[in-house]
């Protein structure tokens, strides 16, 4: 699990790492401001803190699923910060902190995995961060073609605006271990690579497919594949959030400059469940549990920040901060109403479509005609009293 | 202006408007750049509109599809060639699972303009996987339109109708009848795009079918005349969703319906259409509604096209069945 290769910029008990390598990146952090630097913080640990109250929630059956990600902040946080905001964003389906950095209501999240909805956010009015999807893997394609779209942008002249290569989208596409068997991310990076796509490929390697551990999925380390198809690829330490936002910053400004499509893999654990459907203790031990426990993304930045003089207060503001969320989110879950029963229908097609046109008005006269019995019903009964 | 033109011509003509007409029209697929696909349906539209407007893909149908999918989402309107019917499948989630249904999961505020075309059917003496009729997967899958041009005039409208709309199009092109010619108005005007038509009348029996049927079943109906028969023949032209006007319509009249297909008849567009006949037009019905398909196996070897594929004899045999009612 552990790894010589991946790059770290922050050790487990919280020390910059300065060596040959880590200079390429070290600026990078350099360049953040305290502010950023406790955005860091304040989002790894205030979805940590939302994560438990969904997960909370769905114990007591206000939510048909949760999907945990607490043990992967770092990985989500610092590469989510790397983006800009003309960048896109694919996620798979556990990357909430990505999409709560982007300016997502994660109520969004809760109505979706209520049953309210498929998601149903508009990429336009979320910073770029698309839809989550279920299907392991497809979205990889989804990211390219995109990508694919904004180097066409250029090449076709149907670009909006001035083209200028270090302020034009990017595209960031997260995916896990498991996805990384579907032929369909094998297929992302082969187009990526034939066309030198502006994307970063985002692996979370979070050592299981729901039941299934990554040595199962493959033989070789996750990164090397990328290499195989061409495209350049780096191992990181993904706990540590100064390392997936150094390496994502880099990699996205080459892909934004016209150098190709990069992947990363980070190196990271699910230190829950993969849903709230499964037992993680049927599949892994507890020694490997604590082995990650140990390396607790939120725990060793908060060494880190400590170490350069943030104090008490900043850490009690955002605990605050969290509980207040956690709150809001339980109080908005409670009032959330069922859709109507037209939502059915709504948007099948962009175009009028006459099966469900008509299917629709089938079920409203049906619906009506249940209501009418209904009422008949309670005349009969006002009668008979 | 009138032309004599083949399909494979009428669609490429049509490709080539759509291309000229809108910057935002890409073409994508194996082969359809340098050679101009294996039918040649895209030939010359590289040399016309460069690489980047008509892309030769790796080979790998799933991306094609599911690339297209974030180039719609980037504004552009794709249009996918899928080489045959038989390699649809490595494509099949990426369409049924995503395409179809991007819009509904975004509640209507993405449309997802992409056209795939599908050159299908068999008549061509083709290998395994090169003469299958897969349409009704599509038809049965929500958030898909599907068509099929019987002719070259359908074939160079309805490609450009499809680019248009605003929904994901399946483009079913019979590939027994690309070679052929036929009359092409391109001034117009085109047809409705998803209605069927009337495309002979008769009173004694109807006979519907798509794409390459339809040459066969005017072809039953020329045969039946000389025998005292007079059949309507109806070109679906879409197969989702279906225009059931025309088609009851001509049951009221006729009181008997054949409906014809290459593809296996077991839960077919054929089979969908003899429910809701018998559902919407029972009491026009003088004889049940017959089925003429594929049968229910594989496509065989080439060399045993003629015995599974229907041919006007038939098709004329349901018709003798209907009309002994």
């Amino acid at each position: 699990m552990s790894s010589d290769v991946a790059l770290q910029l922050l050790t487990p008990d919280g020390t910059l790492v300065r060596n040959d390598r880590t200079s390429e990146y070290l600026p990078l952090i350099e360049a953040l401001d305290e502010t950023r630097l406790g955005d860091f913080y304040r989002q790894m640990a205030v979805i940590r803190r939302f994560d438990i109250e969904a997960g909370n929630l769905q114990r007591q059956g206000q939510l048909a699923l949760w999907i945990p990600s607490i043990g992967q902040e770092a990985a989500q946080v610092g590469s989510g910060y790397a983006a800009m905001p003309q960048d896109h964003i694919f996620p798979a389906y556990r990357e909430h902190v990505v999409g709560r950095i982007r300016g997502l209501d994660p109520m969004r999240i809760i109505e979706m995995l209520r049953g309210l909805s498929h998601g149903g956010w508009v990429p336009s009015e979320t910073g770029n961060f698309h839809l989550y999807t279920l299907v392991i893997g497809s979205q990889s394609l989804h990211a390219t073609g995109y990508a694919m779209g904004i180097a066409l942008d250029r090449l076709t002249g149907t670009a909006s605006g001035a083209v200028d290569s270090g302020k034009d989208p990017a595209v960031l596409v997260y995916f896990g271990d498991g996805a990384s068997s579907q032929g369909d991310v094998s297929e992302a990076y082969t187009f990526a690579a034939s066309y030198q796509t502006p994307q970063v490929f985002f692996l979370q390697n979070n050592q299981w497919a729901i039941s299934v551990p990554v040595e199962r999925q493959s033989r070789t380390p996750l990164y090397l594949r990328g290499e195989g198809f061409g495209i350049p690829s780096v191992q990181i330490d993904g706990n540590d959030v100064l390392a997936s936002y150094a390496a994502t910053s880099a990699a996205l400004t080459a892909a934004r400059t016209g150098h190709g499509p990069r992947l990363i893999e980070a190196l990271t654990y699910r230190m829950g469940a993969h849903t709230s459907s499964d037992d993680p203790t049927k599949y892994r031990e507890n020694e490997q549990v604590e082995y990650w426990a140990a390396r607790d993304p939120i725990a060793r930045y908060e060494t880190y920040l400590r170490s350069l003089g943030v104090g008490d207060d900043f850490f009690a503001e955002v605990a605050t901060e969290a509980d207040d969320l956690a709150a809001d989110v339980r109080a908005r879950t409670l009032t959330l109403q069922d859709p109507p029963s037209t939502k059915v229908f709504a948007h099948v097609y962009s175009d009028p479509h006459p099966l469900i046109e008509a299917q629709a008005a089938w079920l409203a006269a049906y619906e009506q005609s249940l209501d009418e019995s209904d009422d008949a019903e309670l005349d009969e009964q006002a009668v008979g009293a | 202006m009138i032309e004599q033109l083949t399909m494979a011509k009428a669609i490429n003509l049509g490709l080539q408007k759509a291309l000229a007409d809108d910057p935002r029209v890409l073409l994508m697929g194996e082969d359809i750049g340098t050679l101009g696909g294996v039918f040649r349906v895209t030939e010359g539209l590289k040399a016309e509109f460069g690489e980047n407007r008509v892309i030769d893909t790796p080979l790998a149908e799933s991306a094609i599809i599911g690339t297209a999918i974030g180039l719609a989402m980037r504004g552009y309107r794709p249009v996918c060639e899928i080489q045959f019917d038989g390699f649809i499948y490595p494509g099949f989630d990426q369409i049924t699972s995503q395409l179809a249904k991007l819009t509904y999961r975004h509640e209507g505020a993405l449309q997802f303009p992409v056209v795939i075309r599908v050159p299908y059917g068999g008549h061509i003496g083709a290998v395994e996987h090169h003469q299958e009729s897969p349409e009704a997967y599509f038809a049965h899958t929500p958030g898909l339109r599907v068509v099929s041009p019987a002719t070259p005039q359908d074939g160079y409208w309805m490609i450009q109708q499809a680019i248009a709309g605003n929904d994901p199009v399946m483009f079913f092109e019979p590939k027994s009848r690309y070679w052929q010619k036929g009359d092409v108005d391109r001034e117009g005007p085109a047809g409705e795009f998803q209605a069927s038509r009337v495309v002979r009348t008769g009173t004694d029996v109807t006979l519907v079918g798509h794409g390459a049927m339809v040459a066969a079943l005017l072809q039953a109906a020329d045969i039946a005349a000389d025998e005292g028969t007079s059949a309507e023949v109806i070109d679906l032209r879409s197969l989702s969703p279906i225009d059931y006007g025309p088609i009851l319509a001509s049951v009221q009249k006729t009181g008997r319906i054949v409906v014809a297909q290459e593809a296996p008849g077991s839960v077919s567009v054929g089979s969908e259409i003899a429910a809701t006949v018998a559902e919407r037009a029972f009491y026009s019905l003088e004889a049940p509604v017959l089925r003429v398909s594929g049968f229910d196996t594989p496509f065989p070897p080439a060399k045993l096209e003629g015995v599974y594929l229907p041919d006007a004899d038939r098709i004329l045999e349901a018709v003798d069945r209907a009309l002994a009612y």
